[in-house]
């Protein structure tokens, strides 16, 4: 057998540079065009926040915002967001937490914290999209993101509370 | 709730909230080791057989590779453990499925997993064991003359007069299934070695000195350091494999000189890694008219898998709940765990426990179904109050909450009203059926037995010069609230603000041996400790100095005068409390100091048409003891109810010929987010004197209940007992088919 590249090797085409959004500014990447998206951030732009759970998009601990969109970074090849915003959880706080964070702080939503940065993703961009404060309707939004250990309710009261500090309902 | 003091008794934001949220927590994943290979496994694709030849692909570029064998093992080629018989690397035979057999390493992170594909190995292959019937059946024989890794057996009164006084006698077999615990952070290992020869390893993990102990026996003339990295939970599954892990990963870095991380994908993880064991338990009961028992005579079966691992200790946790908590004056039980080719079964939360409460709990439905006996008012005549007596002869002497969680659920949750609610609107048309099911568990915190003794478990509290407290010990986040617990207890203690205490990082070369981190043990046990190092340590400075004091400007001014030759350091021992007594040759006597008790309803639907259960809202009233952070506290019942559910309905662990065959989250199924129901959690706070601030663990009794509970709802909803798990549609519909019922 030949040593075959794996297909993430495959280089770009022509000068194989692409340029991504990422919390805001602009980076750009020049490598394997099939390099997924979580290794592209963890590896190349050195964003550890984003985590991986399976590799296969089933558990959401490597979700991040794609245009204001939850996706999961493992499944993603880097040429597909290129020209694209990308947001993690880098992007959340400033100095002090976002009102998200808090309100997860205060319900102790977080407990291991592997799955906390996906989480807060997904829920960010229901409490952004002004997402309502309904149980099952928060529930529904954030069933691709799993946690083993909250039971998941700390969470939805996190949700909870950040929509009404808001003034939602 | 008791009054919350200046810490305890707050929920006080966790100590880890902020890093973990803005994502900077650091796991092992996450730590930069430059020039750092990437290790991976070679496993055996058989259950049972002799390896013949191993033979590389000559196309790979192995050169670039650093491969390690057994030939590469210094020591003995073992995980120590209980015993020491499962090998680090395969011996020249194999007697599981994805038995390591040796490991490659590359620089390449990618690149390293193909490695995998072209590595042959070649066996003569035995027909395996694969359950307990056929380790039972001695169709190999693959520990001693009998299959069995260990037996319990326990004698209380005499049954045969326990049965003779009978009106009723019942008898019941359960069965639960392998669980996989899932955590979201997979397996991981770094190691490397230090320029005097250390090998240092750091990784996900439960149980540093477990780790440490291990890899002496694997490197016997080397120092061994090992660190803890922020652990992306764990359940039981990080407690024993790490120290295989770390042997791994510390063979590759001392052969290759280089720092090495061993990162598990999901699938290996899930295929190679301990479950709960699955079980067989038979109940034969006797019973009067009103609902009294006379005799429990109870036989329990676990599937311990291919080596010994924590088997013992496993199963010894489980028969000594296996009557549930209810006072029988005869009692038996007999308990085998038994070896087969599956990989080894290990610690999962609750140990033991929840498989034979599953089956105790449930036999109240089998019990109520043929005496006509109503399941509610048969625990209520025969749970255990103070004084009551259990089989091990141990006497219930203080925190006996088994009524009050009881009676506290049933009322909150309207049981009786609910129960005639749908029964009733069971009876006309409609899309579901609704079903309301109870269960009350009890959980005994702490190592069973002598076992505390036995660890001697040392836990230290420090002034250090600049002014802060530290916590010392080995004892592990990994998400429950370990760090924010302990620094509340030693808060408290010193009359301190949380600010300026602050919990060390399980490191072997800095921290105390305080055990590990499992068994509920944490809060009681090392919180205890602590909790008297931190009264010691405030009654020295007060000797020197009038008084301990309390704020960040007199504390500096303290360690300035104390800590002049370094930190002001008080270590405390375990010290068993001297009313507890336990026989360990004749299994009899307080297996556990205390226990805590919970009871829960369960509500839920069924479709009439595919059998899909939905659980709709779950009641769970839960004594532990005191609640240091009720937060905290309600996040232990909310995740292990929440798992208890999982195994209950949906986590259906599926082996072909002794593999894991569904090892993805795309077909093992846990709970999500839309699965999981609100919950009423309702915390009954009654104190055991021993425990800090009155405090039992709490960590796994969440996890005992919710299955018999789903059992006992399952069959008030559609007449049908499933005494299996996991209750799938499937399960539900065979039933009713048999009984000859069916839905729309």
């Amino acid at each position: 057998m030949k040593r075959r590249p794996a297909p993430h090797t495959t280089r770009l085409p022509r000068k194989g540079r692409l340029v991504i959004t990422v919390n805001g500014k602009k980076r750009s990447y020049a490598g394997p065009a099939f390099k997924r998206l979580i290794d592209v951030l963890r590896e190349d732009f050195g964003l550890t926040g984003t985590k991986e759970g399976c590799g296969e998009g089933e558990c959401g601990a490597c979700t991040v915002l794609l245009d204001g969109l939850p996706v999961a970074s493992c499944i993603i090849p880097v040429s597909q967001v290129s020209g694209r915003k990308v947001e993690t959880v880098e992007s959340l706080a400033n100095r002090s937490l976002s009102p998200l964070q808090r309100s997860f702080m205060e319900e102790a939503a977080a407990q291991c914290g592997i799955c906390t940065p996906g989480i807060l993703l997904t829920a960010w961009s229901w409490v952004k999209a002004g997402g309502s404060a309904d149980r099952d309707a928060i529930r529904r939004h954030l069933s691709g993101n799993l946690c083993r250990c909250t039971g998941y309710q700390s969470i939805v009261d996190a949700v909870v509370k950040t929509i009404k500090k808001r003034g939602g309902r | 709730m008791t009054k919350p003091g200046i810490a305890v008794g707050r929920s006080v934001p966790r100590v880890d909230a902020d890093a973990k949220l803005r994502g900077v927590a650091k796991y092992i994943d996450d730590l930069r080791l430059p020039g750092c290979l990437y290790g991976v496994t070679v496993r055996s694709t058989i259950a049972f057989g002799a390896i013949k030849k191993i033979e590389f692909d000559p196309c790979c570029p192995w050169k670039e590779a650093v491969i390690a064998t057994t030939k590469d093992i210094p020591g003995e080629n073992c995980v120590a453990v209980i015993e020491a018989d499962q090998p680090l690397l395969a011996p020249g035979r194999v007697l599981h499925p994805m038995e390591p057999i040796l490991l490659v390493a590359h620089p390449d992170r990618n690149m390293v997993w193909q490695a995998l594909r072209h590595v042959k190995v070649t066996y003569e292959e035995m027909d395996p064991v694969l359950s307990i019937e056929e380790s039972l059946a001695r169709k190999q024989l693959l520990r001693g003359t009998d299959n069995v890794f260990k037996e319990y057996l326990i004698e209380h009164g005499d049954i045969a007069k326990g049965f003779a006084a009978a009106d009723f006698i019942v008898q019941g077999e359960y069965r639960t299934q392998a669980q996989e615990h899932a955590y979201i952070e997979p397996n991981a290992m770094a190691a490397w070695v230090e320029a005097d020869g250390t090998i240092v390893v750091a990784g996900s993990m439960q149980c540093p000195f477990y780790v440490q102990k291990a890899l002496k026996r694997i490197f016997p003339d080397r120092n061994i350091r090992v660190m803890q990295a922020v652990t992306g939970g764990a359940f039981g599954g990080k407690e024993d494999y790490p120290s295989m892990l770390a042997g791994h990963v510390a063979l590759l870095a001392v052969k290759s000189r280089r720092p090495v991380k061993m990162l598990y994908d999901r699938s290996e993880d899930m295929a190679s890694t301990t479950k709960r064991h699955p079980s067989v338990v038979r109940h034969r009961t006797g019973l009067t008219r009103d609902g009294r028992l006379t005799a429990q005579d109870i036989d329990v079966l676990f599937d311990g898998g291919a080596y010994l691992t924590l088997s013992p200790v496993v199963l010894s946790r489980g028969t000594l709940h296996a009557t549930g908590p209810y006072a029988c004056p005869n009692v038996r039980v007999r308990s085998r765990a038994m070896a087969t080719n599956t990989p080894p079964n290990g610690a999962f939360r609750g140990f033991g426990a929840p498989q034979t409460l599953f089956a105790a709990e449930t036999h109240w439905e089998k019990i109520a179904a043929e005496t006509g006996l109503d399941p509610l008012a048969l625990r209520r005549k025969n749970l255990v109050r103070p004084g009551s007596v259990l089989a091990t002869g141990q006497v219930l002497k203080e925190s006996v909450s088994a009524s009050e969680a009881l009676e506290r659920c049933v009322r909150i949750c309207s049981y009786d009203k609910t129960r005639r609610r749908y029964s009733a609107a069971n009876r006309k048309p409609g899309p579901v059926w609704r079903g309301i099911g109870l269960a009350l568990v009890h959980h005994g915190p702490g190592f069973t037995g002598s076992g505390e003794v036995t660890l001697a478990s040392r836990a230290a509290v420090a002034l250090e010069a600049d002014g802060t407290v530290s916590v010392l010990a080995a004892t592990t986040e990994m998400g429950q609230g370990e760090a924010t617990v302990l620094a509340q207890i030693v808060a408290e203690t010193l009359g301190l603000d949380m600010a300026l205490v602050r919990v060390a990082t399980p490191d072997t070369a800095k921290v105390p041996n305080s055990g590990p981190t499992v068994a509920s043990r944490t809060t009681m046990i090392i919180g205890g400790i602590l909790m008297k190092a931190a009264a010691k340590l405030k009654e020295a400075v007060a000797e020197e100095l009038g008084a301990f004091p309390t704020t960040a400007a007199g504390l500096k001014k303290a360690a300035r005068k104390l800590c002049a030759k370094g930190p002001l350091h008080v270590e405390e021992e375990y010290q068993k409390p001297p009313e507890v007594v336990w026989n360990e040759t004749a299994y009899r006597g307080d297996a556990y100091g205390v226990y805590g008790y919970e009871a829960i309803a369960v509500d839920l639907s069924v479709d009439r048409v595919t059998y899909e259960v939905k659980v709709r809202r779950v009641t769970a009233s839960t004594d532990v003891g005191r609640a240091i952070h009720p937060d905290l506290v309600r996040g232990q019942i909310a995740g292990g109810t929440v798992q208890g559910l999982g195994w209950a309905l949906t986590e259906n662990t599926v082996f072909s010929r002794g593999r894991m065959v569904n090892s993805q989250f795309t077909n093992y199924i846990i709970p999500t987010f839309a699965d999981a129901p609100d919950m009423d959690l309702d915390i009954i706070e009654n104190p055991y004197s021993r425990g800090p601030y009155g405090a039992k663990g709490i960590g796994e009794l969440p996890h005992n209940a919710p299955a018999p509970a789903v059992a006992a709802a399952v069959r008030h909803a559609t007449g049908l007992l499933v005494p299996d798990l996991p209750i799938l549609p499937e399960k539900i519909c065979h039933g009713l088919l048999a009984k000859g019922r069916k839905g729309s």
